[in-house]
């Protein structure tokens, strides 16, 4: 079975790939796991430090540290997975068509990618969250903004290989239209790259979410994310407690961490070619 | 070469106008202008009028034709005139000319620590492959590639406050007029931005020297009786250096975009700290401009990356 198989190639791989799904189920079943309420402040209780009534501590508003991660995991995972499967699905088609067209749309494509790839991603991202607004779903937007000229220049060098292969030439010279050669022919072997890209990108995604919403511009609040969670110690001036602040980015490295080996695993065990 | 670096240049100009035109399309074409964000539409903080809304669009301009605007702004820059901050009503070329040098400062001292630590490392895990150094090495490379250097940079703050009760000055000081005042300022970011970028840089040397000491002519040279050193260092290493500058460029953009996060979290008074209060209150014209300004310095950095090609590596010419 694939997944056996992927476990003998990379046991550390296959360990984050378990450790990665436990983060999901986590986030998935959040509302049964979580011991507090995330939202619900409670004055009596601010800074309280871990280990108390609070195992991770509570916030400067009395929220449970715990909890609030537990929710953060959700928002997480959910702006990471659905911005990468946006951006990336988008660079996709759009590597597979100005790969496979050539000519002037691939030329014209080329440069719109060049100017997408001349702001660094964090600034892109925050460019566009100034242009569309703090929220979730902009969140998502501006994330996968960042991640189409990567994966649409991946998967057109994929295409432009893979076009000058016999089989390729001897659908189109047995009549079968571009769309068909495209969608059957060409773009099945771009999906082993296109995967490796993705889940590289996981990382990255994390990444600029956790520190657009640090920044303030993220996910707003209350919803609790790791990055935002982070963002509140900036108004502790004196003395602020440092469970806020180790316990959120522990959790950011620690997925960051495993999706970034998951992925050389990946790449690994689906490309014996590289190394 | 003057030819290649003319051409390179004249392709560059086409890609700073597609990024103008992006801001462009951004900031005033989607839905929502500026002063619909700030006014009461967007639900912002001031409730305006439908009147006045449009007395106030009439002054700011916005009221004209896209094109109109586009090529205003365009004109405005190339003339070095950068408007005003909406909030402040501050030159943004002052803020710019102010903020820019601390945030440079920043991105060159991370770049030169991220060398001084990331290549040794590279280089010593290439040699001594699969002993335990190597491990070890690897081991905090791939940690640090997953830690966010804003949060380095947040452990650093914290660890300075509950420690020495001291934070760094939050207020402007030039390494030429004040050294001291200057190096408690960056010194801090610097380190946060540059282990990170060291574990990007120790990673790519090491594969990169790995693959040249397979080459035919580190063969030939041990063969000819040459000095391990001097194999390391003049055959194997100079080779490699492609691959690492090239990492260098790109990684400086990566940098460019970490600085904002670390630089908020620091208080530090550069370019990202203004960036990022301009994000959060709307201030159009200063976000324009300043993205632009990161998009300039990031195409010249590639620019940079791409002639310098030649000079490491003579082989290449350039057609």
């Amino acid at each position: 079975m694939v997944v056996a198989r992927f476990f003998r190639s990379s046991p550390l791989g296959g360990v984050c790939a378990v450790l990665l799904l436990l983060l999901a189920s986590v986030a998935v079943m959040a509302e049964r796991l979580a011991p507090h309420n995330p939202l619900t402040a409670n004055y009596a209780v601010t800074r309280n430090p871990p280990l108390g009534r609070h195992i991770l501590g509570t916030d400067h508003l009395g929220r449970d540290v715990l909890s609030r991660l537990i929710f953060g995991a959700r928002v997480t995972l959910l702006v990471a997975i659905s911005s990468v499967l946006l951006g990336d699905t988008l660079g996709f088609l759009w590597g597979v068509a100005s790969g496979y067209l050539g000519g002037r749309v691939d030329l014209i494509s080329q440069r719109a990618l060049d100017v997408l790839m001349s702001l660094p991603a964090l600034i892109l991202a925050l460019l566009l969250m100034a242009a569309l607004g703090a929220g979730l779903s902009t969140v998502i937007i501006a994330i996968a903004v960042t991640r189409v000229p990567l994966s649409t220049r991946v998967v057109r060098s994929m295409v432009l290989s893979v076009k000058e292969l016999a089989y390729v030439e001897a659908a189109g010279a047995l009549g079968a239209s571009g769309v068909r050669v495209m969608t059957r022919h060409v773009a099945p072997q771009c999906v082993a790259p296109f995967l490796i890209i993705t889940t590289g990108h996981l990382g990255a995604a994390i990444f600029i979410e956790a520190a657009l919403s640090f920044v303030g511009v993220g996910v707003p609040p209350p919803t609790p994310s790791w990055g935002n969670m982070l963002g509140g110690v900036l108004a502790e001036a004196f003395k602020p407690p440092w469970w806020m602040v180790v316990f959120p980015g522990t959790a950011i490295t620690v997925t960051i961490l495993a999706v970034n080996l998951f992925g050389d695993a990946l790449r690994d065990f689906l490309d014996p070619k590289l190394k | 070469m003057r030819k290649y670096l003319a051409q390179r240049l004249l392709i560059a100009i086409p890609t700073i106008l597609g990024v103008t035109l992006l801001i462009f399309i951004a900031m005033r074409v989607l839905p929502g202008d500026p002063l619909s964000a700030i006014s009461g539409e967007g639900g912002g903080t001031y409730v305006l009028s439908q009147e006045q809304l449009r007395a106030a669009r009439a002054s700011l301009g916005l009221d004209r034709p896209y094109v109109v605007q586009y090529l205003d702004w365009v004109r405005d820059v190339l003339r070095g005139d950068l408007g005003k901050s909406f909030w402040r009503g501050e030159p943004i070329r002052e803020l710019i000319l102010r903020r820019a040098p601390i945030t440079g400062q920043i991105a060159l001292m991370a770049v030169i620590l991220s060398w001084v630590i990331g290549l040794p490392v590279g280089v010593i895990g290439a040699l001594w492959r699969n002993s335990w150094t190597d491990y070890v090495f690897r081991l905090v490379v791939t940690l640090f590639m997953a830690i966010p250097s804003f949060w380095v940079a947040l452990m650093i703050v914290l660890s300075l406050v509950l420690t020495l009760t001291w934070r760094p000055p939050l207020t402007i000081a030039y390494l030429w007029d004040d050294p001291l005042r200057n190096l408690q300022i960056t010194a801090g970011p610097a380190l946060a931005l540059g282990v990170a970028l060291a574990a990007m840089m120790a990673r790519i040397t090491r594969s990169s020297v790995l693959e040249v000491l397979g080459e035919d002519y580190v063969r030939t040279a041990r063969a000819k009786g040459l000095r391990e050193r001097i194999v390391v260092w003049r055959h194997a290493l100079v080779n490699a250096m492609l691959p690492i500058l090239t990492v260098t460029g790109t990684a400086l953009g990566a940098l460019l975009g970490g600085s904002v996060a670390v630089e908020r979290a620091f208080g530090v008074p550069g370019l990202g700290l203004a960036l990022v209060f301009a994000v959060a209150e709307r201030d159009w014209m200063l976000i324009q401009n300043l993205v632009l300004l990161y998009g300039v310095v990031f195409v010249l950095i590639n620019l940079v990356v791409d002639v310098s090609y030649g000079w490491v590596d003579p082989r290449i010419r350039y057609q």
